[in-house]
């Protein structure tokens, strides 16, 4: 008669049951996903931009920026943590009695009712049976005790492999000690201070000493994974922790001084290397500790290891020649900048100013059109943006060298409106000398109407009519053309190949333009090239693509977008190394878990616990063999020894 | 008649040992101790413990298992023969006939794709004719399959040296790498359980996740030139790769031969091929037996990266795409493992379980790379 089930109890039985447990794992792999579908820890202004207003909150209550750290995922955690514990709770005492019991009290109408059993009939041997039954046992490994019956029978006992019992409490422990260390080094500390109003995040961007109390961490904290970032130079006792959308800060029980960071690498262009130069500066030591942090080779000191993970600009020097688009002049003007700092440009109405935002010494791009090629180190670049007085801006890039684009050297100079944009490019042909002065001569002389007599005179005498008035017509038309594309590029000549010709000759004209638009250019370079005191322009094909390349930049400088345009010139690189401060006292119990887990794991699968009994009787013996894993080992197991047994008892 | 109970008396591995077997294992010392003479400026301290532990495995390895004895010292020959060939210059892969023909890194490699697809078929004939004989000679191409493939990752890790010495490293390093030994270990295993339940009927369906891997590395060569030795980013110049790979792969490789061998299962326990393949136990048997030694190695492997991302991303978990993975593959197994073990189910459920487990493990293996980003830094597609 058993007694009534209480709530409690049941409760028990739930948590502890192998469905419930089998029911976590599932749903914690399910809930696991989330979070590698959707990335994690990204800017918010991303996720709006993803998700939009609506969803973008929705998905912020529940925590999805964030799954792995969120309330909810915590808890499913505890809850295995829980159920692993009443299981072991559970289990435990059972597999320590199968562990030590030789089950020596096992009944002789039991044992025939086994599923494996069988009986040797009137074993003679030579010499005392159990005498040969124990060596027999010995020599198989098994451990055994001898129990006389009432009956005067006796049964031995014998068992073999039973550690396999320890393994299910090894692998359990292990969850709930890794779980244990996992929660050492969560942010759940941090969580409670939150809810206890102790503790907020900063959402500013401000100096660090500017960062109030409430979002300060002591040198005390027992956890953190923090980050910091130093130009070559610098030093700091402060690091940051990415919560949200915003930060706290962690103060350090030492300073870190960067000297120096080196990339290396390959002939490829691939990095091959990181390193940072490091010195810890501490009261507590004599000297400055020095040494240089790889990756993977982090500096471990007072319990906070320091690892290198990334790296950016530190504030590099940069120097441009400002080139202004909107007159029609090769002068330019020099401008020195700064990444992270910025700069202006014009004066009153139109005044900008310019944010440097980022220098990249090396760029490996693929350059060739099908993408097939090798990807290759295009040197330097420099984004920055340009704002105007009522903060809109747009963002620019710039490399320094030419490019070479199948087999021709451009110029590039990349905009874009917005961020999530990709970047239309203006490519200027490098021409002969590899310079921009030459473009920008000939682009003075082909924006200024001062020469277009000049040039249509040439092309008039190229045209060589001897009719006065057919000749006056052509050089005007000519002076139109030159005044047309300066306008408006390319549109404004067809409107006024639209307004001035009937459909019908429309596209012989606009041919014909083109020609004479062409032939003009070739005068134009070489009257820039004349007054610059440089050669003459071959007329050969490269020459005709070079030009024809040229007017199309003037054409798409128009809608450039800004009329200033930035050439880099000269850096001084000055390069931050991004670390990792960790101190994660977890770690120690996740590795002992670690340990046990795998021994448990392989003592579950690679021990077998078989028992083996035989009952001695005067004219017979009973052999009884049971294991708690049934599989086709055992049953090979169990004949092959009751086999023998016959065999040395008969 | 008269028999004596210690004539039964289970021996200890070192009293089963014969003459040949302690000849092995002096070979591999020796070998151990040659390579270390010779390479030893490019290993740390951990590096040269590997290299002697591995002696001992594979001793241990070829002890418990003769065949694998026979593989490793082929191995070992043929390496050391295509790497006399290089006269240390790279440009002899297309010079010397051997390595033109047979032995370079990417020869070696084609042979073993070849071999693989043979064996596939003749494992299928055999099955179907219900031929021992047709089914050893599967079993050898398998066996020569392995051989060239692991001769082929040997000479590609020489290869990468004469490259540049800040170039080379152990080829498991990439995709087409992990693809290589993926399949090598995948038949490996499989080989292995053929012998132990002398069931090479299931080749022609191991075959069929191996050969699939093939289709793959054939593919990743020649649209994407992926058989291209590339050096190593900062991230994986570790110690810790050189067991945290191979340690991952023999997860994966015995999942996968796990599912193949329940897609068996499952047709057979529907009344078809049934008549060809072995029993029903004996395939829930290696279902079990497969998933029991992937389980074990997989448990290691995240352990071993966990480890390792500690050393180097500062952290032992960081919840990235790979890591997560990881874990949701090692949850899923861990559930089933339950259900058979503790619940005692069997049948087709577990065997569905099984053959699911595998889309898991490919995302976990694939899909991870081509779909989500994060810091793993190997293999993109
Ligand atoms: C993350 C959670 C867990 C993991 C990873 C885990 C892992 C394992 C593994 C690998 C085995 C070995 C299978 C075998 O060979 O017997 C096992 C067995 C077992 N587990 Fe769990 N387990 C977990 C949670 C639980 C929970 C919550 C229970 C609660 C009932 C439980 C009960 C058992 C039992 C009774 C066995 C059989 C032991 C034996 O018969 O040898 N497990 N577990």
């Amino acid at each position: 008669m058993k007694p009534p089930i209480t709530f409690s109890q049941r409760l028990y039985e739930l948590l502890s049951s192998m469905r419930f447990a089998v029911s976590l794992l599932t749903i914690i792999a399910i809930a696991s996903i989330i979070g590698t579908v959707l990335k994690q820890n990204e800017p918010y202004e991303n996720y709006i931009i993803k998700f939009g207003q609506f969803w973008f909150e929705m998905f912020n209550k529940l925590g999805l920026y964030d799954v792995y750290h969120s309330s909810w995922f915590l808890l499913i955690l505890l809850f295995l943590v829980i159920s692993t514990s009443l299981c072991i709770w559970r289990n435990t005492p059972n597999m320590l009695r199968e562990w030590r019991t030789f089950k020596e009290h096992a009944q002789e109408k039991s044992l025939r009712a086994f599923s494996h059993q069988s009986s040797i009939a009137n074993p003679n041997p030579s010499g005392d049976v159990q005498q040969k039954i124990s060596q027999y046992l010995i020599g198989q490994g098994y451990a055994f005790k001898v129990q006389p019956q009432e009956s005067g029978d006796t049964l031995i006992a014998a068992k073999m492999g039973t550690h396999q019992r320890l393994g299910y409490i090894l692998t359990h422990a292990a969850i709930v000690i890794i779980c244990f260390g996992g929660l050492l080094d969560g942010n759940l500390p941090f969580k409670v201070q939150e809810l206890l109003g102790n503790k907020r995040i900063e959402v500013l961007d401000i100096p660090a000493s500017q960062v109030p109390e409430i979002s300060r961490l002591k040198e005390s904290n027992l956890s953190y994974r923090a980050n910091m970032t130093l130009p070559e130079g610098a030093s700091s006792n402060v690091a940051f922790l990415r919560v949200r959308d915003g930060y706290l800060l962690q103060e350090l029980p030492f300073r870190v001084a960067l000297l120096d960071f080196r990339i290396q690498h390959y002939p490829t262009g691939q990095p091959k290397s990181f390193e940072s130069d490091v010195e810890i500066i501490d009261p507590e030591l004599k000297a400055p500790l020095r040494q240089t942090i790889r990756v993977n080779h982090p500096l471990i000191y007072k319990g906070v290891a320091i690892y290198q993970s990334d790296f950016q600009d530190g504030g590099s020097g940069l120097d441009f020649k400002v080139w202004n688009l909107s007159q029609a002049e090769a002068s330019s003007v020099d401008l020195k900048g700064q990444v992270f700092k910025k700069g202006t440009l014009g004066e009153g109405a139109g005044k900008l100013t310019v944010e440097f935002n980022e220098f990249r010494k090396f760029n490996i791009i693929n350059l060739s059109p099908d993408g097939k090629g090798k990807p290759q180190n295009v040197g330097p670049n420099t984004t920055y943006k340009l704002r105007n007085a009522s903060g809109q801006a747009r963002e620019f890039v710039t490399y320094m060298q030419p490019l070479n684009i199948d087999g021709k050297a451009y110029f590039v100079f990349g905009v874009r409106d917005t961020v999530q944009d990709d970047f239309k490019y203006l490519r200027i042909p490098a021409g002969p000398d590899m310079e921009l002065e030459g473009f920008m001569r000939f682009r003075a002389v082909m924006l200024n109407p001062e020469y277009y007599p000049q040039i249509a005179r040439r092309l008039g005498d190229a045209a060589m009519t001897k009719d006065s008035q057919l000749r006056q017509q052509f050089e005007q038309g000519a002076q139109q053309l030159l005044k047309a594309f300066a306008e408006g590029g390319y549109t404004k000549l067809a409107k006024t190949i639209e307004a001035a010709v009937p459909e019908a000759q429309r596209d012989k004209a606009a041919e014909a333009y083109v020609k004479m638009l062409h032939a003009a250019a070739y005068t134009a370079y070489n009257i820039s090239q004349k007054q610059a005191g440089k050669r003459e322009l071959a007329t050969t094909q490269e020459n005709q693509i070079m030009l024809q390349d040229s007017l199309n930049a003037m054409n798409d400088m128009m809608f450039y977008g800004t009329p200033y345009l930035l050439q880099l010139r000269d850096f001084q690189q000055l390069e931050a190394s991004g670390f990792q401060l960790t101190k994660s006292p977890g770690q120690f119990w996740v590795y002992l878990g670690s340990v046990l887990l795998v021994l448990g794991v392989f003592a579950m699968f690679y021990i077998r616990e078989r028992r083996l009994w035989l009952l001695i009787k005067a004219n017979e013996v009973l052999v009884a063999m049971s294991s708690n894993r049934k599989n086709m080992d055992f049953e090979r197991e169990f004949n092959r020894t009751q086999q023998q047994l016959r065999q040395l008892l008969t | 008649m008269n028999t004596n109970a210690l004539d039964f008396q289970t021996k200890s591995i070192w009293q089963t040992l014969r003459v040949a077997d302690w000849i092995y294992a002096l070979i591999l010392m020796a070998g151990a101790i040659f390579a270390f003479q010779k390479y030893s400026q490019y290993m740390d301290a951990y590096e040269k413990g590997f290299l002697f532990a591995a002696a001992a495995t594979f001793s241990y390895l070829g002890w418990r298992w003769k065949a694998i004895a026979k593989l490793v010292l082929g191995v070992g020959a043929l390496s050391l023969l295509a790497i006399s060939q290089y006269q240390g210059d790279l440009g002899r892969t297309s010079q010397a006939f051997l390595l033109k023909f047979f032995l370079g890194s990417q020869t070696a490699i084609m042979w073993m794709n070849v071999l693989f697809v043979l064996a596939m078929l003749t494992y299928w004939f055999a099955m179907f004719r219900r031929s021992m004989f047709v089914g050893k000679v599967a079993s050898s191409l398998t066996w020569a399959a392995v051989l060239f493939g692991f001769v082929g990752l040997m000479v590609r890790w020489y290869e990468s040296y004469l490259i540049a010495p800040d170039v080379g490293h152990i080829p498991i390093s990439n995709l087409y790498e992990v693809f290589i030994l993926f399949c090598l270990i995948t038949a490996s295993l499989y080989l292995y359980y053929e012998q132990q339940f002398k069931a090479s009927q299931l080749g022609g369906f191991v075959l069929l996740i191996i050969n699939a891997g093939v289709g793959f590395i054939l593919w990743y060569t020649f649209d994407r030139n992926a058989h291209e030795i590339q050096p190593l980013v900062p991230a994986l110049q570790s110690y810790w790769m050189k067991i945290h790979v191979p340690a991952n792969f023999i997860g994966y490789g015995a999942f996968s031969m796990a599912a193949m061998v329940a897609a068996a299962y499952l047709l057979a326990q529907k009344g078809v091929m049934a008549k060809y393949l072995p029993g029903l136990d004996v395939l829930d048997d290696v279902i079990y037996k497969s998933i029991a030694v992937g389980f074990a190695f997989f448990t290691i492997a995240t352990i071993l990266g966990a480890m390792w991302a500690a050393e180097a991303w500062g952290g032992y978990w960081s919840w990235d795409p790979k890591e997560t993975w990881a874990l949701i593959v090692w949850l899923n197994y861990a559930a089933w493992l339950h259900l058979r073990m503790v619940k005692g189910l069997r049948g087709p459920v577990l065997a569905w379980w099984a053959l699911v487990g595998l889309l898991v493990t490919m995302f976990a293996f694939l899909g991870v790379n081509m779909f989500l980003s994060g810091l793993h830094s190997y293999g993109t597609l």
